[in-house]
C-alpha cells in the first residue's frame, strides 16, 4: 500500500522545513511513504524550503487557495496511485503522530473519509476559533445537509475510492465543506477521529483569518444558488 | 421639440449603439449578445423619444408613473446582469486554476523524469 501525505503551503518557509522534517518516513500497513508539497504561488521561500527535505514540491505559479492546492494534490496522487491520501496543514497546526490514527481506518478498509477532528476530545481551542468553527458546521449542515463536529478540519484521510470519486469545485476554504458533501452523494464511509490542534501564535496568524468567514459563508450560498 | 435631458440622452444612446455595433464587427460580441444589446437601447430610444410610451407601459402593468416602470426594470436587469457576470468571473476562476493545476502537474512530471535521467546516468 502507498500512502501520499499532502501538503498545501502558501508562505510557510519559517515553519515547512520543520513540519516537513516531523512527519512519518514510515507507516504501520503502509509500504511507501511519499510526501507532496503543493506550493500555492507562494511568494517567499517556501519552494526552496521544501525541496531541501527531498519531498516532491509542485508549485502553482499563481496563488489560487487552500481548495485547488488540494485538488491539485489529488490529481499528483491519482497520478501516483496512491491507496491512502492524507492532507495536512503545512503551519505546523497538526501533530504527526496523529497520522496514523488517521490512515488505520482506511487500511483496515472500514472508511474512505476520515475527519481528524479537533472538536471530539475536549481540549483548549481559542474561544473565536472554536465559535467560528461551530458557525462552520452549523452552515455546513443547513446548506449541504452534512454534519461534522469539524466540518474545517484541514487532516484528512482519503481512501483511492474517495480520491477518485470525490470531485470539488470550489477552489478556496469553502471546499471543506463541499469534500463532506461530495463524500455523502458518493455514500462513502466518513468517520471521525479526535486529534490534537497545536495553536501557536504563527499558526494563528497564518491560519483563517476570522473576518475571512463572511465571504467564504457568501461564495458558500451563490454556489447553492447558481 | 426634444427638451436638453431629451437631447443628451438621445446622442449618449446612438454613441453605446454604435458600440455595439463595432464590438460585434470585431467579434467582440456575439451576435446574439449584440441583439440583446441592440434591443436594449432600442427600447432606451423609443422611451426618450416618445415619453408617451412609458406612461402606456407604466398602465399596462399598473404602476403609476412611466418613469417609474423603467427604474424597476432597469433595476430587476441589472442585478440580472450583475448575478450574470459573477457566475462568469467564478467560471474564468475556475479555469485558471484548472489550467495552473496542469502546468503544475506538468513541470513536476518534467523534474521527475530529469531526476530520473540524471540518477540513471550516475
Amino acid at each position: 500500500m502507498k500512502a501520499v501525505i499532502i501538503i498545501p503551503a502558501f508562505n510557510e518557509s519559517q515553519v515547512i522545513f520543520k513540519v516537513l522534517e516531523s512527519l512519518p518516513k514510515k507507516l504501520d500497513g503502509i509500504t511507501t511513504v511519499e510526501v507532496v508539497v503543493v506550493d500555492d504561488g507562494s511568494s517567499d521561500q517556501t519552494a526552496n524550503e521544501a525541496i531541501k527535505t527531498k519531498v516532491n514540491v509542485i508549485r502553482h505559479l499563481l496563488n489560487r487557495g487552500l481548495g485547488a492546492a488540494i485538488k491539485t494534490g489529488f490529481s499528483w496522487a491519482k497520478e501516483h496511485n496512491a491507496d491512502v491520501v492524507v492532507t495536512f496543514d503545512a503551519d505546523g497546526q497538526h501533530d504527526p503522530e496523529d497520522i496514523p490514527k488517521l490512515i488505520r481506518p482506511i487500511i483496515l478498509k472500514k472508511a474512505d473519509v476520515v475527519i481528524g477532528s479537533r472538536f471530539l476530545n475536549k481540549q483548549a481551542i481559542p474561544f473565536d476559533r472554536f465559535l467560528l468553527n461551530w458557525f462552520a458546521n452549523f452552515a455546513t449542515f443547513v446548506l449541504y445537509g452534512a454534519s461534522s463536529t469539524d466540518s474545517q478540519s484541514g487532516l484528512r484521510a482519503f481512501s483511492k475510492k474517495a480520491v477518485n470519486l470525490i470531485d470539488f469545485k470550489a477552489d478556496r476554504m469553502e471546499f471543506s465543506s463541499e469534500i463532506l458533501l461530495e463524500a455523502k452523494k458518493n455514500n462513502l464511509r466518513l468517520i471521525e477521529v479526535p486529534i490534537k490542534a497545536i495553536y501557536t501564535s504563527y499558526s494563528r496568524t497564518k491560519g483563517q483569518k476570522n473576518v475571512n468567514a463572511f465571504p467564504v459563508f457568501m461564495r458558500f450560498l451563490v454556489k447553492l444558488l447558481r | 421639440m426634444l427638451t436638453t435631458i431629451q437631447i443628451l440622452l438621445l446622442a449618449f444612446i446612438l454613441f453605446a449603439i454604435s458600440r455595439v455595433f463595432l464590438r460585434v464587427k470585431e467579434k467582440v460580441l456575439s451576435t446574439q449578445t449584440g441583439f440583446f444589446w441592440i434591443v436594449i437601447w432600442l427600447a432606451a430610444l423609443v422611451g426618450v423619444i416618445l415619453p408617451g410610451t412609458t406612461t402606456q407601459l407604466a398602465s399596462y402593468f399598473g404602476v403609476g408613473r412611466g418613469v417609474d416602470v423603467i427604474v424597476y426594470i432597469s433595476l430587476a436587469l441589472l442585478f440580472y446582469l450583475v448575478f450574470r457576470i459573477y457566475v462568469m468571473i467564478e467560471d474564468l476562476r475556475h479555469e485558471i486554476t484548472f489550467l495552473i493545476r496542469q502546468l503544475a502537474l506538468q513541470n513536476s512530471s518534467h523534474s521527475s523524469v530529469k531526476n530520473r535521467r540524471k540518477t540513471s546516468k550516475k
